[in-house]
């Protein structure tokens, strides 16, 4: 047992702990406020707590668990929400009220509550690690799969079905040397530690958002990594909300950290009113929270995005698409920051620690899309999505954060906060956000989408630029200048950006665009274009070209109904043609 | 049994180090009591081994080393609070200065508060009338929200801090409410206003009043603030009241922790300011909110003063990702006399959207609201237009979007810090100003609004 000698803030040193090893968690204090051993020098060994110290002094008693920091996982992960270190924030609420009081230990998982266990695997039949042997309907939307655990292998000696608590014994695994390992629908899992896979592969689909200038411009792939970094103000929440709401995976977890408690509640009252577009069940039947908002204790905030990740990878183990959204990581980083500070550590950059960029990448690249650990003969396959938020101090992404992150990720959403002025979301930058996807994704475009799709953003890609270096010159000299042709390529350009990458996140049906619908939108504008190009080169007045009526019906298809927009979408394309063949041969639009 | 040491070995601005103390703990409260009697508060901000540094929060003026004594109390910093605090003034650190008698505490509660646990949290949705048309209209306040106002040095913020704690109200109810105010290191002119602005209107007694002046000791600034916001949550969450809370100077605040920072000589961030400084401002601005075990709710409007006008000086950037949107005052309307000078384009209220609409406000309310923003950028374009080019260049509707901008910042926002609007008047003059443009460019607002409540040409 250790003794505390010094406290300073969140940072505990205490002495007497030879026992203990680097990363376990100790319990300090009467309060047994949990915490993990950082550093250790001889039996000295310097801790984080995940609770506010205060009432802490020289003399208290330190304990180690022997074990690092881990997570429950098990049914009953989804549909809740949990604190930076997994406390069930509902349970905690209902023993201690409305406010955070220290020393809880409440377990993740519910220990009373029964879950309706199926096996799948037979007696006799022989398994390894990540094999399933049983599954529990956890929520309406997803179905738990409950696998051996890693480094079991054997025969099943005998396997249960009905109803169980996470910690009854539900089969009995015997290896080949006579060991029988009890297997419970609980397993733990050390956070720090990524859950093992057979092997990585390239990511091929796209992550739908339903967010057009997402999947359309700077698509992500299931299995990959984006960063969202903006001013405040910029939207940034809008669009992780989308992203959390429409994205066309299995499992979302998300991550407030370090962010607006108010922003939690507004998840957790609101996803339980939407319903996913995929299964037709409410959208927090799918999503694990995990909130540890900013006036929570710092150190907590540290470890909440590897409770969050870990959690994520045991739905990816189970075959599913996952996808982790981070809000901020910003706020992460300065936790490390300040931890890094009270150790007294050489700082890097802006006081951040030197070891920021790689504790990034280490996060980061704990996404991909993979084989999962099981027997060669029932193989499946999973992916687990990264997207962070990124907080820059002043918008300015010259900092260490914004810029350790994008040596890492692959998708890049520029906020904008000028954009956001003028009430332009999602305020995507359309100048400098990227996607290094598009070309591991062709093959899935060319297949679902045809061939024109990737050209016709290109052509989107091409004249947005265009649009940007006239606009300079209009700045200088007027709009008369220009050509009729460059005048054209304006007011397309103008149409792609208010008529198709605006989207209103408040209004239900432009809240969410499939692929087919983002695809039949852009060849309209560009129909429209190529059309009008051909009517100006005819001679055509370009007043008469803008006034004609398929292009105000351009403007309004973004909130054409769901069941009905095939139909009118061919009809204002057909609309379209006809009223500009019609100009281009000298004849009248009406 | 409290011990006392005489073993202060060392003073340093803020700091003080007291050797060979036994059974001290983080965060505790320790009293000073200096060769003359007098006493002095301090708390402690870490202990090794035996020994203990202390951060003072009055001057250390005068303090003597071999024989100044320390006592730890065993508590942290804590707040005797009562319903009889209303109507009081205390000084930064909670003692009454207004020739009253001691509040006798029906309870003493720990200034630095417990988080609000996010799952407890009831989502702020509720309209306050504020009366200020910039305000209600355009980036509405709701019960439960942060909302700061973003100023500049010389510029009325004060005038309209009072303004809405005067005129604030949700409509349909009578529940009672009381306002919170902190005066953190601003003048005692600028005190002495609000005190003033809370006699003439009566609100007084409604009104619990925390001043740390200019000359007060800075270090007293950092408890300052949460003084107040104890005596918020104590009248909110267990008295069942609705508080505004009000801080102002949260620049004065930011100073004084670079100054304890700066001592202690940790790693700078951005400015000199602490690497904790958004976690620091977050614990005090997350204390805001609605409880779901609660009916009360506290509604924050902290003040700051933005260095130089700069938006991205660290302590507005860092307040504005916490606070839920921001009022920013503009120089140009105040130079214009636009009263109040609220600049609505880059002001924002994050939940305006859970607070307005039919039942809450009106119907056409969200539609206008964006029909309002748009033809005010679109109008504040073609001004700028017209004085590079001059005004031939402009279209006939650039032409008409110029002279709305003019009037809706003459009738929308200068209002003067005198009226009092309802909501139903701001939306009309609304109406009124967008009756100026072709129905044809009102694209932002339902039809059936536009026949409803568009004034008919006469």
């Amino acid at each position: 047992m250790g003794k505390i000698i010094k406290v300073s803030g969140p940072l505990v040193v205490a002495e007497g702990l030879a026992d203990a090893g680097m990363a376990d968690v100790v319990l300090v204090g009467a309060q047994k406020l949990r915490g993990e051993i950082l550093t250790m020098t001889g039996d000295r060994a310097s801790i984080q707590v995940y609770e506010e110290t205060a009432g802490l002094g020289p003399g208290a008693e330190v304990v180690t668990t022997g074990s690092p920091l881990s997570v429950e996982l098990g049914p009953g992960l989804l549909d809740n929400i949990y604190d930076g270190i997994q406390r069930p924030l509902e349970e905690i609420r209902d023993i201690c009220g409305d406010t955070l009081t220290r020393g809880i230990d409440i377990p993740a998982l519910n220990r009373q509550k029964l879950w309706e266990f199926k096996p799948v695997a037979e007696v006799g039949a022989s398994v390894s690690g990540g094999d399933i042997i049983g599954t529990v309907q956890e929520t309406s939307a997803i179905e738990h799969r409950i696998m051996v655990p890693h480094g079991v292998t054997g025969t099943i000696q005998s396997i249960e079905q009905g109803a169980f608590k996470v910690t009854d014994v539900v089969a009995k695994i015997k290896s080949a040397d006579g060991k029988v390992t009890e297997v419970t629908m609980m397993q733990k899992w050390g956070v720090r530690k990524g859950r093992p896979y057979k092997h990585k592969n390239l990511p091929e689909v796209p992550l739908q958002s339903g967010q057009r200038v997402i999947d359309t411009l700077f698509p992500l792939a299931k299995g990959g990594t984006a960063a969202v970094p903006g001013p405040f103000g910029s939207g940034k929440t809008v669009v992780q909300h989308a992203l959390a709401k429409w994205s066309d995976v299995d499992v979302v977890v998300y991550i407030g950290c370090g962010e607006r408690g108010n922003e939690m509640t507004d998840v957790l009252m609101e996803f339980p009113e939407l319903t996913d577009p995929k299964t037709g069940e409410p959208l927090m039947k799918r999503t694990c929270l995990i909130a540890n908002t900013s006036d929570m204790p710092v150190a907590a905030r540290e470890a909440s995005i590897y409770t969050g990740i870990t959690i994520a990878e045991y739905y990816r183990d189970m075959g599913y698409d996952v996808a982790i959204i981070a809000d901020s990581t910003s706020r992460w980083a300065e936790a490390l920051r300040e931890m890094s500070g009270r150790l007294e550590e050489m700082p890097g950059e802006e006081g951040y620690p030197a070891y920021l960029s790689s504790r990034l990448a280490q996060f980061y690249e704990r996404a991909g899309s993979i084989e999962c650990v099981c027997s060669d003969d029932n193989p499946r396959s999973g992916s687990l999505t990264a997207i962070g938020a990124v907080s820059p101090p002043g918008g300015d992404t010259s900092e260490p954060v914004s810029q350790a992150t994008l040596r890492i990720v692959k998708v890049f959403w520029g906020l904008d906060a000028s954009l956001a002025r003028a009430r332009h979301f999602p305020a995507i930058n359309w100048l400098n956000s990227y996607s290094l996807y598009l070309d591991n994704l062709q093959g899935w475009y060319d297949e679902n989408l045809g061939e024109q799709f990737l050209a016709n953003r290109a052509k989107t890609v091409s004249l947005l630029q265009e649009e940007s270096s006239l606009q300079e010159i209009v700045k200088l000299v007027g709009q008369d200048s220009l050509s009729p042709e460059d005048r054209l390529t304006l007011e397309t350009a103008k149409m792609i950006r208010e008529d198709y990458l605006q989207q209103n996140a408040f209004v239900d049906i432009d809240s969410f665009s499939s692929y087919d619908r983002q695809a039949k939108m852009l060849a309209m504008i560009l129909q429209f274009d190529q059309l009008a190009r051909t009517a100006l080169g005819a001679g055509t007045d370009m007043k008469k070209i803008l006034a004609v009526s398929s292009k105000a019906r351009i403007a309004r298809a973004k909130t054409v109904e769901e069941d009905c927009y095939q139909d009118e979408y061919a009809g204002i394309a057909a609309n379209i043609t006809a009223e500009l063949k019609a100009l281009a041969a000298g004849g009248d639009a009406e | 049994m409290i011990k006392e040491y005489q073993t202060i070995r060392e003073v340093s601005g803020p700091l003080m180090i007291v050797k060979g103390v036994d059974n001290v703990t983080y965060d505790e409260l320790a009293e000073i009591e200096l060769s003359n009697g007098e006493h002095r508060r301090c708390k402690v901000l870490e202990v090794n081994g035996s020994d203990a540094v202390v951060q003072l929060f009055e001057s250390s003026a005068g303090i003597n080393l071999a024989e100044s004594k320390v006592r730890f109390l065993g508590h942290g910093m804590r707040l005797g609070v009562s319903e009889d605090m209303l109507g009081r003034v205390f000084d930064g650190m909670g003692r009454p200065i207004d020739g009253g008698p001691e509040i006798l505490a029906e309870k003493y509660i720990d200034v630095n508060g417990l988080p609000m646990n996010p799952a407890a949290r009831n989502y702020p949705s509720e309209f306050i009338q504020t009366g200020v048309s910039a305000i209600d209209g355009l980036n509405t306040l709701v019960r439960g929200q942060k909302l700061p106002i973003f100023s500049g040095s010389g510029l009325p913020h004060a005038q309209l801090a009072a303004q809405i704690a005067r005129q604030a109200k949700v409509r349909g109810t009578d529940s009672s409410f009381a306002v919170c105010f902190a005066a953190v290191g601003i003048t005692f002119e600028e005190s002495e206003y609000f005190v003033r602005e809370f006699k003439r209107t009566g609100a007084i007694d409604r009104t619990v009043l925390f001043t740390n002046l200019a000359n007060d000791p800075a270090v007293e600034r950092i408890a300052t603030p949460r003084m107040c916001l104890t005596a918020a949550e104590y009248l909110a969450f267990e008295k069942n009241m609705h508080v505004l809370v009000i801080i102002t100077d949260i620049t004065n605040y930011a100073e004084a922790l670079r100054e304890v920072s700066a001592a202690r000589k940790e790693v700078p961030g951005r400015r000199g300011y602490p690497g904790y400084l958004y976690t620091d401002l977050a614990t005090m601005y997350e204390r805001a909110g609605r409880r779901r075990g609660s009916e009360g709710s506290i509604t924050m409007i902290p003040i700051l003063t933005m260095p130089e006008d700069d938006l991205t000086h660290p302590i507005p950037d860092l307040t504005g990702y916490i606070t839920e949107g921001q009022i920013i005052l503009s120089r140009e309307l105040y130079l214009k006399n636009v009263m109040p000078p609220v600049d609505v384009s880059s002001s924002l209220s994050r939940l305006k959207d859970k607070g307005i609409g039919e039942g809450k406000t009106r119907e056409d309310h969200s539609g206008t609201m964006n029909q309002l923003f748009a033809a005010y950028s679109a109008g504040k374009d073609a001004r700028e237009l017209a004085t590079i080019l001059g005004e031939s260049a402009l279209s006939d509707v650039d032409k008409l979007y110029a002279k709305f901008a003019e009037q809706f910042e003459d009738a929308y926002v200068g209002q003067g810090f005198d009226s009092d609007r309802s909501i139903e008047e701001t939306l009309d003059i609304g109406w009124k100003l967008l009756s100026i443009l072709p129905v044809t460019e009102l694209k932002r607002i339902k039809t059936e609004h536009i026949d409803k409540y568009l004034p008919k040409a006469e």
